[in-house]
């Protein structure tokens, strides 16, 4: 079962139309800016927009087939979890997650016993009798995960699901959601929208890049952020990421090299990461020189290619040692021609601890 | 220097309670508060005024959901007109309603043909005065409630699966609640104190269309002292009405101005 989605609504001078499939138990990011439709998609997939034009099917069932089908919100086992919680606020938080199993005609005990279950998956089993004035942040945004699932969602919608919590609690929750998303019997086809390319980095196995209503990118995630192909999606999401393994305080690549950074809050050493750095905070040094910087983020590298990007020109790097194999490093053309730089050039590269952060990610 | 006006205004607005009090004979109070007029105008006060508030809330709830969640140039005019009896003069309103449902009023000559069915100076007659210049209150709440929240809430209710009429039960109402209480003790106080629409549209029976502020104006002319103790039966009321409505009621009148709808912050 796979969902399939072309969409196209005309706003005015704004045109969104974007084509697109995601197989059940995997991941799609939508990537982009504000303004670029995100929304838009994620409101026709879940039946609170009809497009102007276009066809949504999961599997066999035709969700939209604009304008004369529209199947209506309610009746297309979809979840949405948005920015912000919106946990009814005259509910108990059990009874918030038991709000999906009851409007699907299960008895009152019953739908308890399932929305129980569910907290328990959150790990927010102890706060089911509190009501949601009574919840920070965070809490309630687990809740809402919970409640998001307890409806078995086919097809499961993240609008920007971390955007409004604080620095501490948003990666607990992006934790929370990558366990629930790998795991093994994960069914559901789910839609992830965002600003971000960590949220799609830690979550997504696809990712679309949205721009100005239309798809400029699209790919397995870990290749459309590291390896850019249009200008738009390097400023946005061009990063240089470094697989291996997570420890403390770094990254073991799979060359057996080691990358030293800062851990984000959910990395767990032994598990698959990245290492995750801009190609502004890449230092390009001749390769004769001193060493300079942190030592240990130091390597050798060729230049691959020089190209413009806006001011700035971006050095691709091919070759060389260790993990320097296609890192991009943002120079100005000063710098360039001062550096006699040019394809075959070679250079090491240096980038310093602190501007490296070591990301965990879905598992291969 | 807004020390000056503010305290003027203040006096302005509790003086002349303080006047009533002090007029006020407490010996006989007992007495003419349950004089014959007295109770039947007080019983025929409390029994219209809890019908048009009835009569409030069963129309103004849908009127104020449709009016929140359409938009369009029509449902803007339409709520501009909702408004009107708050601002026009009650006599006037009782006026208007006398040339309609009046028997000579085209609805009132149908109504008398048809049914030999009389409206104005009856019971009937009070109840719908004071439903029309009472329901503004409630919708002008329940609105700003309503636009306040937004549709959020009940997107989500659709996704999880409950199909409009559980949506509306389970998350529309309940988050209305608040609102809809202090709407309709707004209302009810605001039936309670019906004066110029009554009198115009119903007269003044005794116990038929005579409602306690009715006979404070019929006694004021005889009985000075039964007139004033009405009176002071009637601040009570509306000082109880103010001690349990007035927070929420004007989050709820002021809100529908400057309220803005929560979208969830920025959206792509």
């Amino acid at each position: 079962m796979t969902l399939h989605a072309d969409i196209e609504v005309e706003r005015g001078e704004f045109t969104l139309s974007v084509g697109f499939e995601v197989p059940r138990g995997t991941v799609l990011a939508v990537l982009g800016p504000n303004g670029s439709g995100k929304s838009t998609v994620l409101n026709s997939l879940a039946g609170l927009l009809l497009p102007d034009r276009g066809v949504i099917t999961f599997g066999d069932r035709t969700l939209t087939a604009a304008p004369k089908v529209h199947v209506p919100a309610h009746d297309r086992a979809v979840g949405l979890l948005a920015q912000e919680a919106l946990l009814f606020p005259h509910l108990s938080v059990v009874d918030n997650v038991a709000f999906a199993p009851r409007a699907a005609g299960k008895s009152a005990a019953n739908a308890r016993a399932v929305a129980r279950r569910w907290l328990s998956e959150v790990d927010a089993e102890e706060l089911e009798a509190r009501k949601p004035s009574q919840l920070s942040g965070g809490q309630a945004q687990r809740v809402a995960v919970a409640r998001a699932l307890a409806g078995e969602p086919d097809l499961l919608l993240l609008d920007e699901p971390f955007a409004a919590l604080d620095v501490d609690a948003a990666p607990a929750v992006r934790g929370l959601l990558r366990r629930v998303l790998r795991a093994e019997d994960n069914s559901r086809a789910t839609v992830l929208v965002t600003h971000d390319p960590l949220d799609a980095l830690a979550l997504a196995d696809h990712v679309i890049v949205l721009s100005e209503g239309r798809i400029v990118e699209q790919g397995p995630t870990r290749e459309v952020l590291s390896a850019p192909r249009t200008p738009f999606t390097a400023r946005i999401a061009g990063l240089n990421l470094v697989e291996g393994i997570a420890k403390p305080e770094g990254l073991l690549t799979r060359s057996g090299g080691s990358i030293s950074g800062v851990a984000a809050p959910d990395a767990v050493t032994g598990e698959p990461a990245v290492a995750v750095f801009a190609p502004g905070a890449v230092s390009v040094y001749p390769a004769d020189s001193a060493a300079s910087g942190s030592p240990r983020n130091t390597v050798a590298a060729v230049v691959g290619a020089l190209e413009p990007y806006g001011a700035v020109v971006r050095l691709r790097a091919t070759g060389g040692q260790d993990w320097a194999d296609g890192l991009s490093a943002d120079l100005t053309p000063a710098a360039v021609a001062e550096l006699a730089l040019e394809p075959g050039t070679p250079v090491r590269l240096s980038v310093k601890a602190a501007s490296v952060t070591i990301h965990p990610v879905l598992g291969q | 220097m807004l020390w000056i006006p503010a305290s003027i205004a203040l006096a302005l607005v509790v003086l002349p309670v303080v006047g009533l009090l002090v007029r006020t004979d407490f010996a006989r109070l007992p007495e003419l508060l349950t004089s014959t007029a007295s109770l039947n105008a007080l019983r025929l006060s409390l029994v219209t005024a809890v019908l048009s508030t009835v009569a409030c809330v069963l129309l103004g709830v849908p009127l104020a959901v449709v009016l929140a969640r359409t938009s369009g140039p029509v449902v803007r005019l339409l709520r501009a007109v909702v408004l009107l009896p708050l601002v026009l003069p009650p006599v006037v309103g009782g006026l208007a309603l006398l040339f309609l449902l009046g028997r000579n009023g085209f609805l009132g000559y149908l109504l008398d043909v048809t049914a030999g069915v009389r409206i104005p100076f009856t019971t009937t007659a009070v109840v719908i005065a004071q439903t029309f210049v009472a329901m503004p209150f409630l919708v002008v709440s329940l609105e700003g409630a309503l636009r306040n929240s937004g549709d959020r809430y009940e997107q989500v209710a659709a996704t999880l699966g409950a199909r409009p009429w559980l949506v509306f039960r389970r998350v529309t109402l309940p988050l209305l609640l608040p609102a809809l209480g202090s709407g309709a003790v707004l209302s009810f106080a605001r039936a309670l104190g019906e004066f110029g629409a009554t009198i115009t549209f119903a007269g003044s029976l005794e116990g038929v269309t005579r409602t306690l502020p009715l006979e404070v104006y019929n006694q004021a002319e005889a009985d000075i002292d039964s007139a004033v103790a009405l009176a002071l039966l009637l601040v009570v009321v509306a000082i109880l009405v103010i001690a349990v409505a007035r927070p929420r009621a004007l989050e709820g009148a002021v809100g529908e101005r400057t309220g803005k709808r929560r979208t969830g912050g920025a959206r792509a």
